[in-house]
């Protein structure tokens, strides 16, 4: 069925939510997160349960995008009381069916509580990691089922396509854009509105939409959850943004280790079809337009816009000399709008509400919301969207829920192996574009890393060098022989053979790699050497003059030790060891022997005493 | 080579499609066999040394066959953190192999990859297609030795 107007286009909403309404229904988090836990189990069990109760007709079931909180999958929520359940195993879908779909009950146990005060909640929005949040772009993650294109109108979707098709003039649309203050989500934060107008502006008779799904930092999950969980928001993005700029074709550079985001992706694209929202005369009007899937090959460098441009081509991902910018010659030497995933959700919304309404959020330069992955030495790991202006602290402490147990959170990492290290006593900073580069981290795409007393800042630093060396792409010489240098500098601080000049050296060669490599990677490739050094510096000195690692991290300088008036003599860790390195009798505290042992770690992993000690 | 074909035919024989006709190529037989590259290089038309190129530029590509269990050992940020190194070098110890090599006998093949984008399960292993959240040195060694003892009923009746 093809919608030809907005007029169909409310009525046929209107029908759908018709049909949802008064209907209980339960929502299984289909999040890759949720899924690696059993999720899909959970699904089928569901199934399985309510049509041997014959209850498939008066129960709807969906299985959704991330919910975001990742860390106590499988998630279940079920509506309209709004019960949220956490770590729901199969065995726990009988008790669920039985007593709340049934009987109106709630299962305690399988309650999440609130961190601060113990007490079990009911309600999604009554734990503090949903409390804080503003979820713009994630409102429907979690809630509608991705695979199915009707469940997106029922809540509005492709109302902004129409009104801006029926109402809208591209210059309007652009003027929109702009006044909205919506900067790119993909890191660098260029003005979405500017962007499309140079891209109208610029000659041609073919021009390209692009969206970036080559979400490459490590750490990162926003665009794969937001295109596992609500494609259309960004199909409905970049069909606005075909029609302002007068683009013909659209193309989404999605990672290939994203199997189910490419999936979804297919299905989308196909109902937007059968629709009418893409191909010839979209909703009445002169707009043709379609979109095209290309999935990347695995590699990192492919996110940078001119290297995405080679990938799309068919070429080995390598960036080329900016100017001219991709508005001007972009994929096939045509003029080309390429905008992350988060970006283009971002669209639908402020067409529908309004720039004035999106400007209102957010600082006064960054507006809007962002997406954040929320991973590492915290309780709460997820998928979070805030306000721009939040500060780190209220992101980690208050939504994050802080550190695990008994350890002491150190810093963050912003940005991905272009982003920084922000100490603790940075955490007051607000998240925004500017703020975080004065501080010499970035926004990046929105990956958040937490790290605590146990993380040894050298080697984050030496981790991150290892990734960009691996995946610079070779074509410049500061960035291909910049980074392996970097990396032997910092690989010989972690091993203690450093010297005090190595620190000046190290520091003199990332300024030199970042003012001189050609793209992106290698510009910020020594954001994280230089964050570190610069907060972290001691701890650098640590390892050089005095041999030893602070955290307890790095291999060559650490020991492992057995403290005796801990060790019961269980023998746990003796048979495990890889080297026969422990030697101990029952009951009797055991050593272990320096000239023997591997530093695995695997004795402290195994002994439940907590008598096995770094030092 | 007829299923080379189909997946040429899948896009056109355009250069422009080399690096999906060689996901798809990769996807099938799970490495880039040698007549297969040589093939789809005739087909079109291009010098075998541009494919030989993408090849060895992406991840995705493997020129050698893997082993018969596949474990991939997750080195995001947020695993490597939480000691995804460590698991990397237990590995190497108890299969005898480095990363990203096969064991003589087939049976295994390992790898380090870079995020999966599951952090909250870290450290992240992932053997053959399933993903073992929150995975210790102790457990990994376990899942081997059993990998290692259990035989494809198939091989077992042989």
């Amino acid at each position: 069925m093809k919608i030809r107007t907005g007029e169909q286009l409310l009525m046929l909403e209107r029908e759908l939510r018709m049909a949802h309404d008064h209907k209980p229904c339960v929502r299984v988090c289909g999040g890759t997160g949720c899924r690696a836990r059993g999720s899909e189990d959970v699904l089928a069990r569901f199934q399985e349960l309510l049509e041997r109760k014959e209850l498939g007709g008066s129960i709807e079931l969906k299985f959704t995008g991330c919910h975001g909180l990742c860390e106590r999958g499988p998630l279940v929520s079920i509506a309209p009381s709004e019960i949220f359940y956490q770590s729901v195993e199969a065995d726990d879908v009988a008790a669920i069916v039985e007593e709340t779909l049934e009987h109106d009950r709630v299962i305690e146990r399988l309650l999440a509580s609130d961190p601060v005060t113990g007490t079990r909640v009911r309600r999604e929005q009554e734990l503090p990691f949903y409390r804080r949040q503003h979820r713009i772009v994630l409102r429907l993650n979690g809630v509608i089922d991705p695979t199915d294109i009707r469940e997106y109108l029922a809540f509005g979707g492709y109302r902004a396509l129409a009104k801006t098709l029926e109402n809208l003039t591209p210059e309007e649309v652009i003027e929109i854009m702009e006044r909205s203050g919506l900067r790119g989500r993909g890191g660098a934060g260029f003005p979405t509105g500017k962007k499309w107008r140079l891209a109208r502006a610029a000659k041609g008779t073919t021009k390209y939409v692009v969206c970036n799904g080559d979400e490459g930092d490590p750490g990162a999950f926003m665009d794969r959850s937001l295109l596992e969980g609500n494609p259309h928001s960004v199909l409905e993005g970049m069909i606005i943004g075909a029609y302002a700029i007068g683009a013909t074709r659209g193309i989404i550079y999605v990672r290939e280790e994203y199997p189910l985001a490419v999936g979804t992706l297919q299905v989308a694209l196909e109902q937007a079809r059968e629709y009418g929202f893409l191909g010839k005369a979209i909703f009445g009007s002169p707009l043709s337009f379609d979109i095209e899937i290309v999935r990347g090959a695995g590699a990192f460098v492919a996110g940078e816009e001119t290297a995405l441009i080679a990938a799309v081509e068919g070429r080995v991902s390598e960036p080329r000399q900016r100017p001219p910018y991709p508005v001007e010659r972009g994929v096939w030497g045509c003029p080309t709008v390429i905008n992350n995933v988060e970006t283009w959700a971002n669209v639908p919304v402020i067409i529908e509400r309004g720039p004035e309404w999106f400007a209102s959020l957010g600082t006064a330069t960054s507006k809007g919301t962002k997406i954040f992955s929320l991973v590492g030495k915290i309780r709460n790991t997820g998928l979070v969207e805030i306000p721009m202006g939040m500060t780190v602290r209220e992101l980690v402490e208050e939504i994050g829920g802080g550190p695990p147990p008994s350890r002491e959170i150190k810093a963050v990492q912003i940005g991905g192996p272009s982003g920084g290290c922000l100490p603790k006593d940075l955490f007051d900073l607000p998240i925004d574009y500017e703020s975080l580069v004065e501080a010499g981290a970035m926004m990046g795409s929105g990956g958040l890393i937490v790290m605590d007393d146990r993380t040894c800042m050298v080697d984050v630093a030496r981790y991150f060098m290892d990734f960009l060396r691996d995946e610079s792409c070779g074509k410049c010489l500061p960035c291909r022989e910049g980074t392996n240098r970097m990396y032997e500098l910092l690989t010989r601080i972690c091993e203690g053979r450093a010297t005090e000049s190595d620190l000046d050296l190290l520091e003199e060669l990332a300024q030199v790699v970042k003012e001189t490599s050609l793209c992106g990677l290698g510009q910020t490739a020594s954001n994280p050497v230089l964050t570190t050094l610069r907060y972290f510096r001691p701890e650098y000195e640590a390892h050089v003059r005095e041999r030893r690692c602070p955290a307890g991290v790095c291999k060559a300088l650490i020991h492992y030790v057995i403290a005796a008036d801990r060790c019961t003599g269980c023998l746990a860790c003796v048979s495990p060891c890889p080297s026969q390195a422990i030697t101990g009798q029952l009951k009797q505290p055991h050593v272990i022997d320096q000239s023997r042992c591997l530093k695995c770690g695997l004795c402290l992993e195994v002994c439940q005493f907590g008598a096995v000690e770094v030092v | 080579m007829q299923e080379i074909e189909a997946i040429i035919e899948r896009y056109g024989a355009e250069r422009r499609h080399a690096i999906s006709i060689l996901q798809d190529i990769q996807a099938r037989f799970h490495y880039l066999p040698k007549d297969a590259v040589l093939h789809v290089a005739a087909r079109l038309r291009i010098p075998l040394i541009d494919l030989y190129g993408l090849a060895t530029f992406y991840n995705s590509f493997s020129l050698t066959p893997r082993g018969e269990h596949v474990i991939q050992v997750c080195l995001g940020t947020a695993c490597h953190l939480k000691g995804g190194t460590r698991l990397v070098e237990a590995l190497e110890r108890e299969l005898g192999i480095r990363e990203g090599e096969v064991t003589l006998d087939g049976r295994f093949s390992f790898k380090a990859v870079r995020c999966l984008g599951a952090c909250a399960l870290a450290p992240l292993v992932v053997i053959d297609g399933r993903y073992q959240p929150k995975m210790t040195q102790r457990k990994l060694t376990q899942i081997v030795a059993r990998l290692r003892r259990v035989r494809e009923p198939a091989e077992a009746a042989r």
